[in-house]
């Protein structure tokens, strides 16, 4: 589960001082669940999704997630949270293997038991062709199925997913939906950030639609819609963030 | 901290750094084979250039001296001259290189010579330039010989013994063991190449594990990972330092076989006995060994945190390539001669590394001066180090885009 009480992140930026990147940021998502965080460029969507990731320290308020707090218990949440982003790149002149091994590694994973991990993933992600190729050698698919292998492979209960189809062609992006569906499928917790409307339409269960680093509104597509009055989900994401614009 | 995931973060950073082209090239390539054929092929051809121009016989001209035909004869008679008479443009000659030397010959001399009290001799060279400065030399070599014996002649005339003018002689011999004088030699030398491998040996493994993994997006990747900051910067840093002294390793060692196997190849006979003669302390050679970790330390922190705040590979080359005159200054100052150490010089980081290795590659121990270097010396790395881990944390640092 992951619970983010009041998430508050203030940047010093030397040019136009102090900025907000999310500015109390409250929402809850509940195993098994796919949370969906709608956001335009510059929302505040990664800053959330990174202090949640412990990535970022909040400048104040906080979240739990798989019941450790994000302030006090960092590495205890890192090792609960699988993070995928359009970011996280790979290691290039690592193997699809090494790069997976490395990760189990870092999450205490070792030996016999981190092989027959491997093996598990190789087997449901299809990736025994390529699992010994160097990563700067892989195609965009193997790339995603080796991120996708180096996210999951301490098992974590909650995945973060941050804009993770960004720059990927149809095959791939479709492949990273069907992972999502999957892991809900597993009961995990997952945040997912998008800005692409159909994405969120077609996974989130509860979507948040953030703003200026503001959570706007919140609810199942239906609720956004009733509250709206519009059936398409972009109508209802203007309607809230530029009330104006819908006009 | 668990040294379990520093062990992880440095295996997985060595096997990356060495499938990487370019850090084996600062790391390995480099150190083995470009500084030991430098040094040999610099050796060689300076070796060469002034063999060629010991073997040379100098074109000099004579401007005056008609009325002195025997001197201008004796100096056609050594062979050791192309003596020519002067011409109106015998300065630019010399200037161009054309010619090697002048001498200017008095009007007279000859006959005054006879009588004791010939004018002064004159004589015209390209201060600075080998080949001229040789020919000024040897006929700075013919005149002497000509004035002991026209001094011989004037004493025997008076019925006197030449001891009168030369009444004792006097002798240098050298009294320092071989290796002091090498140590005094290279002292300088060896410290001050040991330093300057250490920085590069660590600068390209600084750049790629901190601002290349920002650029390539494997740092986030990264921080996504449970290992503590702290585990992660100690286990690049020790790949930076093993790129430090690695490029040490190979450098010496390289050196070491090249000098002992290849160089007899290349250098003369003659060249060779001249530098055999001065031979390095070995205990100094492990001494500067022991003194050079602590300084490998400072470096790798130092690069490591400086790379760590550039957003790109490009960014932290900028910033490095200033740091090596900030290291080239102190070390070249303590290769100077003249400069001793002292409690307060102990204290300048690379400066007090560079005299204490001098010191002991002379065989000279000032044990109170080699604990206090070696403390502030680690004190230095230890300062620099607890910088890298708290720049490490900062994300105005890591995320510096």
């Amino acid at each position: 589960m992951i619970e983010a009480r009041l998430l508050t992140k203030v940047f010093d930026a030397r040019k136009s001082g102090m900025v907000r990147g999310a500015d109390a940021v409250s929402f809850r998502v509940e195993p098994g669940r796919v949370y969906g965080l709608l956001g335009a460029n510059g929302a505040g969507k990664t800053t959330t999704l990174r202090m949640i990731a412990t990535i970022l320290r909040p400048t104040s308020g906080t979240a739990v997630v798989a019941g450790h707090d994000v302030v006090r218990e960092p590495e205890k949440v890192r090792r609960s949270v699988g993070f995928l982003a359009a970011s996280t790149a790979l290691y290039a002149r690592l193997t699809a293997r090494e790069m997976i091994e490395y990760f189990g590694r870092l999450n205490g994973i070792g030996g016999a038991e981190l092989a027959a991990r491997i093996r598990l993933l190789a087997d449901e992600l299809g990736m025994h062709e390529f699992l010994d190729r160097r990563c700067d050698k892989l195609s965009a698919g193997m790339k995603q199925k080796t991120s996708i292998a180096r996210t999951i492979v301490h098992d974590p209960q909650v995945m973060i997913f941050d804009e993770p189809t960004l720059g990927l062609d149809v095959m791939a992006a479709r492949s990273i939906v069907r992972f999502v569906r999957e892991c809900r499928a597993r009961g995990k917790t997952v945040l997912y950030s998008t800005h692409v409307m159909s994405e969120a339409e077609k996974l989130c269960d509860v979507i948040g639609i953030i703003h200026g680093g503001t959570i706007r509104a919140e609810g199942t597509l239906a609720e956004l819609r009733e509250r709206t009055g519009e059936t398409d989900l972009e109508e209802c994401f203007v309607r809230i963030v530029a009330p104006e614009a819908a006009r | 901290m668990s040294w379990g995931t520093v062990g992880t973060v440095y295996a997985k950073e060595l096997r990356d750094s060495l499938r990487d082209r370019r850090t084996l090239v600062s790391t390995i390539i480099v150190p083995t084979v470009v500084m030991p054929l430098l040094v040999l092929v610099m050796g060689a051809v300076a070796a060469s250039i002034v063999s060629s121009a010991r073997k040379e016989i100098p074109r000099i001209m004579v401007v005056g001296g008609a009325d002195s035909p025997g001197i201008r004869a004796e100096l056609e008679g050594t062979g050791r001259f192309r003596v020519e008479t002067a011409s109106a443009d015998w300065e630019a000659l010399i200037s161009e290189r054309k010619v090697r030397a002048a001498v200017e010959i008095p009007k007279g001399f000859e006959r005054a010579l006879e009588s004791g009290s010939a004018p002064a001799v004159t004589l015209y060279d390209f201060e600075g330039e080998l080949s001229s400065g040789i020919a000024v030399g040897q006929l700075e070599d013919f005149f002497e010989r000509l004035r002991d014996r026209a001094t011989a002649t004037l004493l025997a005339a008076r019925g006197l013994p030449a001891t009168v003018a030369r009444p004792f002689e006097v002798r240098e011999t050298n009294v320092a063991p071989p290796e002091k004088r090498g140590g005094n030699l290279f002292g300088g030398l060896v410290p001050y190449i040991i330093i300057l491998l250490c920085m590069s040996g660590a600068m390209y493994p600084a750049m790629d594990l901190t601002a290349g993994e920002k650029e390539r997006g494997t740092m986030e990747t990264l921080l996504c990972s449970p290992a503590a900051r702290t585990d992660i910067v100690l286990g690049k840093f020790c790949m930076v330092l093993t790129g430090a002294v690695a490029a040490l390793v190979f450098s010496l060692v390289s050196m070491g076989v090249t000098l002992l196997i290849l160089r007899p190849l290349f250098v003369s006979g003659a060249a060779r006995a001249a530098a055999a003669i001065p031979t390095v302390d070995p205990l100094g050679i492990l001494g500067v060994l022991a003194m050079v970790a602590p300084v490998a330390v400072l470096f790798s922190a130092v690069e490591f945190t400086i790379s760590l705040y550039a957003k790109s590979f490009k960014e932290a080359q900028s910033y490095l390539t200033p740091l090596i005159f900030a290291v080239i200054i102190p070390a070249g100052i303590g290769a100077l001669p003249g400069i001793e150490l002292s409690f307060r010089l102990a204290l300048v980081p690379i400066l007090n590394i560079s005299l204490a290795c001098r010191e002991m590659l002379s065989g000279v121990w000032h044990w109170g001066y080699i604990a206090v270097i070696f403390g502030s010396t680690a004190l230095y790395a230890a300062v620099a180090l607890a910088l890298a881990v708290r720049m490490f944390k900062r994300e105005d640092v890591i995320f510096r885009t």
